[in-house]
This record gives structure tokens, C-alpha cells and sequence, in this order.
């Protein structure tokens, strides 16, 4: 479904990708884990347009997307959500999920799939009028997954999602993301919770100094012996 | 889905708004207050105030849709204002109007002028964003009065233009022009509502919180902002037409005046910036008070001090503004009696079955 090939970028002081070789198979979730620094961010910004890569190429099913506008990718179906708190405070739950269906102007679409993530979001129905501001950390996380979901993406790309989040919300996010996969989506994450990441993905990907330094299943890598020495402190225990 | 319980356990209320009810009940209480006014009040000192009061509840209605609602705080939008006195002054001079109702006639001309003006101005200022789109809209309004002051073959530089009066009787003189001001309010009130509930709206507020965040979510932010700058221009030139009709005479230092826009802006943050009738009400409040003090005390300047001191007073009292302040205080106390209903209605059934 995405394909990356001998991908280069950077932010101007080198570059943070150094050829990066990485494949999304339809209908998973693949899983990218590596130390601080590794290009994990870099590799997502990539995917989403919001960095052009210097060299290499990047396709989703099957068309070229290095160099596109942001929009033009968000129309494409990859939608997604970023590392940091990225609702829009001020404005209610509502008008934060429906500027996730911006680029629909049908707004007999918009009316059915805002239905659909009420549907999946039981949360979301209670605090529509809400100011997302006034929300706690997963609650916002959650309003951040349903207004993904709003362009019906193919792939959604998710940065750390359990960043910040107490462990019964991080849990949900987890719940969440398998849910995804469950209605047919792709998801590409990055997650600094090695354990959880992998144990959820059913791909995963090490990424260390701007390469792919393993691949394979995430129940594989997990048990890979170098993962255990690199990242693991020694075990593998999944939670 | 069940993870939703995780998030939060305690049960918490639904959310509140306040009834549609009392909401349109104030609405026409305070439409019907602004219609009768100069009826119960015919004191021409008292219904000039309300002229004054119309002329500014339209012109900050104008400058809250572009200011408030993308929260590009623009202090230049005097240069609009002063494009719709000129035009009226001009146009009624080189098309010989006569003084009188055909006057009015310009305010759609004014509009339209004010909110060509906005196209470039705004592609040149909106490239800019915070403290610099500030600086960028202070200085093209200084320098539209040294274009004022200097074309003199046009505007008359620092001698004016004047704008003939109507003939009509003092008692009523200033009837016509509240009641346009009024009509031409209500419009201004009216886009900013429809404008509030659209996906347009949605979109300058989304500029507003995080302009960035707002086009990775394939927002054309540029054009939003651009659209509502034209919007915004055209609600001030009209409110300049109207001012130059009214007042009769038209000079680069009060038609560009950077009060103007001071002005405005005490009145949209007193009232409540980026809601749709916070800055009616702080326009209303202070502009009416501003010309009652003038009159009162204005001999030597006290009532800058009173207007000063009661601006002081509402932003200590009510720091997010007069209408925000009381919807949020309602809205809290509101909240906080469903909450106690349903912690004791949550505790009652645990606290039965611990007594069994």
C-alpha cells in the first residue's frame, strides 16, 4: 500500500533519513520503534507531506506522493495525527471533528460519517459541545482519532499516541487503533512504548541513525535478541 | 466500543447551552430596546449619541469578523473607515447629490469602494502574521492620511471636504440616520452569525487557535483570511459613509486616525472578542458612554479619564469580556448542579448497599 525507497530528508542541518527502505501492507499495522533520534517523526512527516524528501521515492497505492502538498496527500487518504495536542482549544468537540471533514463539501457525506464516529466514539457524543480545551489528555486523544477518521482514510499515521497518557487511557488508544485496523484501515505508528507498540502491531520496524535496522513481524521483533539488548533492557515480556 | 469507560469513570453532564429560548427572547428585547430608542429618547443630544452608537456597532461588527474571529488584531482598519468618508465626500461633490435622502444612496458605493481597497491591502498585509501584521496595518493607515493630506486636488489635504447637510428639521434630523445605522447594524450582525455557523466561520477560528495547524488540515488559509478582510472593510466603509453624512465634514487626521482603531478594539474586548454580540454590547456600552461622558465632561478632557477608568473596570471584573464572562459564569452554575445531582444520584445506590 506505501512504499518507501531510498528515502533522504532532513531539516536543512543534514539529513535525519538516510535511505530509507520501508513497505506498509494493506490492512496492518506496522509499528516503527527506535532510540530519540532515530528519524521515527522525520519518517511520518515524510509520509504526510509535511517534508519533502531530498532524495528517493515515496508511493501510496501504487502513485508517487514525494513533493505533493499536504492537502493534496490528506486528499489522497493518508490522514494524520500528530505527536503533540492538536485540537483546536477554544473551539467545541464538535467543530473540532467536523474541520477533520474540511475538504468534503458534500455535507450529506459529512452528516453520515460524523453519525459513523459517534457511533465508534460512545465519548465523543457526550462532549460535543464541549470546548476540546477543557477535556483530559485521552479524551483529547480521542477527539484527535475521531476527527482523523472524518476522510475515511485508507492509511492513518499515527505519532506516539499513547504520549502523555495514563495507562488505562493508553490502553483505549491501543483499543482504538486495533478497532481501525478492524473496519478495514492501514495505520503506519510510531510509538515510544516499544513493549505495548509492537505487541499491538503485526508489523513492526526498527529504525536506528536514520535506517531500517530490522523488520519483521511485531511478535518477531520482539523477540529478536538484538531488540532485547538494544531496547529492551533484556526482556520481552509483553504486558 | 467499551475503552471509552477507561477514559473517565466519574459521571459527568452532558453539555450545556443555554436554552434557544431565552437566547432569542434577549435577542428581540434588545432589538426592540435599540428600535425605540430615539422614539422614547427624542433629546436630539441623546439620539446623536445613538448615531454615534449605530455608526460603531456596525463598524466593530465589521472588525470583529475579520479580528475576532481569525484573531489577526488589526489596527489599521481606520484606513477603510476613512476610504468610505472620502468616497461619500468626493462622490457627492462630482455627482452633485443633492443633501437629502439620495445620500444614502452612496453607502452601497462606499462599501463596495472600501471593500475593492481590501483586496490589495490584504494581499500585502495578510503575508504577515501577529505582532508584524500589526505594525504592517498601523503604518498603511498612516500612510493613506499622508495620501490624504497631500492629494490635495482630491480631498482638499488638510482644509476637508465638507458633506452638504439635509434641510430637515432639527427635532428629526437625526432619525433618518439612526435608523439606517441601525438597519445597516443589523445586516453587519446578521453576516457575522451566518458567517459564526458556516464552514467559512469554522475555518477563521481554526486560524485563529493555530493558523499552522488550520492548513495541515487542508484549510486555505490564505483565502480564508483574505475573504474576511474584504468582508470586514466593506461593514467599515459603509460605517465611514455614514459617518461623513452625519457629521458633515471630512479631514485626513480624523478619517485615519489611529483612535479609530483603538477604539474598536476596546469595544470588541470589552464586549467579548470572536463572539457574535460581544462587540455589539461593547460597542453600545462605550461608545455610548464615550459621547455621553464628551458631552458631560468634555471641557477638560475628564471624561477620558471616566471612559479610561470604566474600561479598567470591566476588563478587572470581566477579563474575557462582558457577554463570555456572564454565559460562562451561567454555564458553570448550570453544570454544577447537574454535577451534584449525579454524584449523589451515583453515591446513593453504593451508599444503600454498603447500610445492607
Amino acid at each position: 500500500m506505501l512504499t518507501l525507497s531510498g528515502v533522504f530528508a532532513g531539516y536543512g542541518g543534514g539529513d535525519i533519513l538516510r535511505g530509507v527502505d520501508l513497505t506498509v501492507e494493506k490492512g496492518s499495522i506496522t509499528c516503527v520503534v527506535g532510540p530519540n533520534g532515530a528519524g521515527k517523526s522525520t519518517l511520518l512527516k515524510v509520509v504526510s507531506g509535511l517534508l519533502v524528501p531530498r532524495l528517493g521515492s515515496v508511493t501510496f497505492q501504487g502513485e508517487s506522493i514525494a513533493g505533493k502538498s499536504p492537502q493534496a496527500i490528506l486528499k489522497g487518504g493518508i490522514v494524520q495525527v500528530m505527536q503533540a495536542r492538536s485540537l483546536f482549544p477554544d473551539l467545541t468537540v464538535r467543530e473540532n471533528i467536523e474541520l477533520g471533514a474540511f475538504l468534503i463539501n458534500d455535507q450529506k457525506i459529512v452528516q453520515q460519517r460524523f453519525n459513523e464516529i459517534l457511533d465508534q466514539f460512545p465519548m465523543v457524543k457526550d462532549r460535543l459541545k464541549d470546548k476540546a480545551g477543557s477535556l483530559s489528555g485521552g479524551q483529547q486523544r480521542t477527539v484527535e482519532f475521531a476527527r482523523a477518521l472524518m476522510l475515511d482514510p485508507a492509511l492513518v499515521v499515527l505519532d506516539e499516541p499513547s504520549m502523555g497518557l495514563e495507562p488505562k487511557a493508553a490502553a483505549a488508544m491501543y483499543g482504538y487503533v486495533r478497532q481501525m485496523r478492524e473496519h478495514g484501515r492501514t495505520v503506519l505508528l510510531v510509538e515510544q512504548n516499544v513493549r505495548a507498540g509492537l505487541g499491538l502491531a503485526t508489523h513492526g520496524v526498527v529504525l536506528e541513525a536514520g535506517r531500517v535496522r530490522l523488520t519483521g513481524t511485531g511478535k518477531e521483533i520482539l523477540e529478536n535478541p538484538q531488540m532485547k539488548v538494544l531496547y529492551l533492557g533484556g526482556s520481552t515480556q509483553t504486558e | 466500543m467499551s475503552t471509552d469507560t477507561t477514559i473517565s469513570q466519574r459521571p459527568t453532564p452532558p453539555s450545556y447551552e443555554v436554552p434557544k429560548a431565552i437566547r432569542f427572547g434577549a435577542l428581540a428585547v434588545g432589538f426592540l430596546v435599540l428600535v425605540l430608542f430615539p422614539l422614547v429618547f427624542n433629546n436630539p443630544t441623546i439620539s446623536t449619541i445613538g448615531v454615534f452608537a449605530m455608526i460603531f456597532l456596525m463598524a466593530v461588527t465589521g472588525w470583529n469578523i475579520f479580528s475576532g474571529y481569525t484573531g489577526y488584531i488589526a489596527l489599521g482598519h481606520a484606513v477603510f473607515f476613512g476610504i468610505g468618508q472620502y468616497a461619500t465626500a468626493m462622490l457627492a461633490s462630482y455627482w452633485q447629490i443633492p443633501p437629502g435622502w439620495e445620500t444614502f444612496l452612496l453607502i452601497p458605493v462606499s462599501m463596495f469602494l472600501a471593500g475593492l481597497a481590501a483586496i490589495p491591502i490584504g494581499l500585502i498585509v495578510l503575508r504577515v502574521r501577529k505582532h508584524t501584521f500589526i505594525v504592517l496595518t498601523i503604518a498603511l493607515m498612516f500612510i493613506f492620511q499622508l495620501f490624504a493630506y497631500n492629494l490635495r486636488g482630491w480631498t482638499g489635504g488638510s482644509q476637508g471636504l465638507e458633506v452638504s447637510q439635509p434641510p430637515w428639521d432639527g427635532s428629526i434630523f437625526n432619525l433618518p440616520y439612526y435608523y439606517v445605522g441601525l438597519f445597516l447594524a443589523i445586516i453587519a450582525i446578521v453576516t457575522s452569525f451566518m458567517i459564526r455557523r458556516s464552514k467559512f466561520g469554522l475555518s477563521l477560528l481554526a486560524i485563529r487557535d493555530d493558523e499552522d495547524r488550520a492548513r495541515s488540515l487542508g484549510i486555505n488559509t490564505r483565502n480564508s483570511k483574505l475573504t474576511a478582510f474584504v468582508i470586514s472593510a466593506i461593514f467599515l466603509g459603509a460605517a465611514g459613509c455614514m459617518y461623513a453624512m452625519f457629521v458633515g465634514s471630512v479631514y485626513p487626521q480624523f478619517s485615519f486616525d489611529p483612535a479609530f482603531d483603538l477604539e474598536l478594539s476596546i469595544m470588541a474586548f470589552a464586549g467579548g472578542l470572536g463572539t457574535i454580540l460581544g462587540p455589539s454590547l461593547g460597542a453600545l456600552i462605550i461608545s455610548g458612554a464615550q459621547q455621553y461622558f464628551l458631552i458631560t465632561f468634555g471641557g477638560a478632557n475628564v471624561f477620558l479619564i471616566v471612559y479610561g477608568a470604566l474600561f479598567i473596570l470591566i476588563l478587572r471584573l470581566l477579563p474575557g469580556g462582558v457577554v463570555p464572562a456572564i454565559s460562562d459564569k451561567w454555564r458553570s452554575h448550570v453544570v454544577r448542579k447537574e454535577q451534584r445531582i449525579l454524584d449523589s444520584e451515583s453515591e446513593g445506590p453504593a451508599e444503600a448497599g454498603a447500610h445492607k
